[in-house]
């Protein structure tokens, strides 16, 4: 069973490396989106402080809801997807799969960009600290949402879209309680709070998402 | 009455239409007294004077909104676990008053506001998470329509309405938790000024009447798709052609 | 409750505006839902009507 786990994995992950434009794209769009701020709403450095985490939660997620319809749209296309699903392997971990690769290859690089935009909104260094560990709390939320959204959407036309518009109000908890982590952090008040709660809505999420998911690929494929 | 009697559509289709009748002229009855009790009864507030009168319509549609969107989850979970025909359509049913409720108690709430705190939105927590309620169904709307086959779409908006049911306790929570730590406004919308006995009452057949406007309207609708769905069996084709 | 007279009771205390205006677009919603429920009542009857009359075979079964 872990096998087959790793092995959708790996093939997931492979498919992404051939096509290197896509995660870069995500990530560039995550850097643009963020650099609009400061030019639409003035370089003031305390405003930049305030909406700064802010911003780069809301930048983040889109970037990351951009590559979701990636997710299965390949795999559909050519059919393989449908011979996943109906091989006996459980459907689960064909999602798990899908979404640790979309994690790994479109949520880890956000990660590893945060820090530096966080210095474009002047953000002290313990903000960043945290802003980065709510946003590897979150992603993961937003990749196995995202895979139950794409399951749901998939072979629809507008389904990119559709798929935003299905995502965002149930990733809206994770939003609050992220960047409120790093606004607890920048007023004093601490971010334990927030965490702790991104955490369980982590868990929450794992814990049905990922059999809605299945459910909907074996609904959608039929 | 046996239960799985009813679950057939066609059966359903002649209870339905004795009932839809029944539950407008009840929820018309109701509403006529609830207002009656909304202007004529309840006194005036100390603190907000006559535009809390408001609540009557509001909590209501906020609750209907709350509620039926548990309803289509219920029934979304039933249709799946059963593999029938009916839950679906009740389901389906359900969902345009139930967006048109949430959107009313988001717009009663946003004119609630201007007088209450001189702004005609506010990120109260309450407001917020209607919001993303609307949004919610505005997705499930979405996503029926853009599926053509009935099956497909069926359980994909069933799967969707239970993944967000699981949210909203959630999105309800997190709003909340954001505004007391956002403290811009002291007073909540769903602050009702303490309740005199009146206005519990009018408060009370005000729900009452949105809860029959529903299943009528909801009803009226199951007929219709179970007719759309149900036309080429023989006791549709027998019902249309009566018309003829 | 006593009123005065008609014109507080539209009046409100002031507040007039938007007690009636949120009374008002909830009316307005209701009747709007009302009024489509019975035209897509109707407009699915023609259609399904019309579908079967020109509907060529002896007997409709099921899909």
């Amino acid at each position: 069973m872990g096998s087959y786990f790793l092995n959708v994995l790996r093939r997931d992950l492979t498919l992404a490396a051939r096509r290197r434009s896509d995660w870069l794209t995500a990530l560039f769009f995550f850097i643009m989106v963020s650099s609009l701020f400061p030019l639409g709403i003035g370089p003031e450095p305390e405003l930049l402080q305030r909406i700064g985490p802010g911003v780069l939660w809301v930048a983040a997620t889109l970037a990351s809801l951009l590559s979701l319809s990636r997710l299965c749209d390949g795999d559909h296309r050519d059919g393989s997807l449908e011979q996943m699903v109906l091989s006996p392997a459980p459907t689960v971990l064909l999602v798990l799969g899908k979404a640790m690769a979309h994690w790994l290859v479109y949520g880890i690089p956000l990660l590893l960009m945060a820090p530096v935009l966080g210095i474009q909104f002047n953000l002290p260094w313990d903000a960043i600290a945290v802003l980065v560990f709510s946003l590897a709390l979150g992603t993961p939320i937003l990749s196995i949402l995202g895979a139950a959204g794409a399951a749901l959407t998939l072979g629809l036309r507008g389904g990119g879209v559709l798929l935003t518009l299905l995502i965002l109000p149930l990733y809206t908890p994770a939003l609050i309680f992220g960047a409120g982590a790093v606004d607890g952090v920048m007023a004093g008040t601490g971010a334990e709070a927030n965490l702790s709660l991104l955490g369980a809505f982590l868990l929450v999420s794992f814990l049905v998402a990922p059999w809605i998911a299945s459910a909907s690929m074996r609904v959608s494929l039929e | 009455m046996n239960f799985y009697h009813y679950a057939s559509p066609s059966t359903f289709y002649g209870l339905a239409g004795r009932a839809i009748p029944w539950a407008a002229w009840m929820a018309g009855v109701l509403a006529v007294l609830g207002l009656y009790v909304s202007f004529f009864v309840a006194p005036t507030d100390f603190q907000q004077g006559e535009a809390y009168r408001i609540i009557f319509i509001h909590v209501p549609a906020a609750w209907m909104g709350m509620l039926i969107y548990l309803a289509m989850a219920l029934w979304g979970a039933v249709g799946l676990a059963f593999n029938a025909r009916l839950p679906f359509i009740m389901m389906r049913a359900l969902a345009p008053t139930g967006a048109i409720l949430t959107f009313v108690a988001l717009w009663t709430g946003a004119v609630w506001g201007k007088p209450m705190w001189g702004a005609w939105w506010v990120w109260d927590a309450r407001l917020t998470s209607t919001l993303i309620l609307l949004f919610l169904y505005i997705g499930t709307l979405a996503l029926w329509s853009s599926i053509d086959d009935v099956k497909r779409s069926d359980r994909a908006g069933a799967l969707l309405t239970l993944i967000g049911v699981v949210n909203v306790p959630i999105i309800l929570f997190s709003v909340v938790w954001w505004n007391t730590l956002h403290q811009g406004s002291t007073v909540g919308v769903s602050h009702a000024p303490k309740m005199a006995a009146t206005m519990l009452q009018g408060l009370l057949l005000m729900t009452a009447a949105a809860w029959l406007y529903t299943i009528a309207a909801t009803l009226v609708r199951v007929r219709r798709i179970i007719l759309e769905r149900e036309r080429k069996t023989g006791w549709v084709r027998e019902l249309l052609g009566k018309e003829t | 409750m006593e009123w005065a007279s008609w014109s507080e009771f539209w009046n409100m205390g002031g507040r007039g505006f938007f007690v009636w205006s949120a009374f008002g677009v909830t009316a307005a919603c209701v009747l709007i839902e009302i009024v489509w429920l019975r035209r897509a009542a109707g407009q699915s009857r023609r259609r399904l009507l019309r579908m079967q009359l020109w509907d060529l075979s002896p007997e409709g079964g099921e899909k």
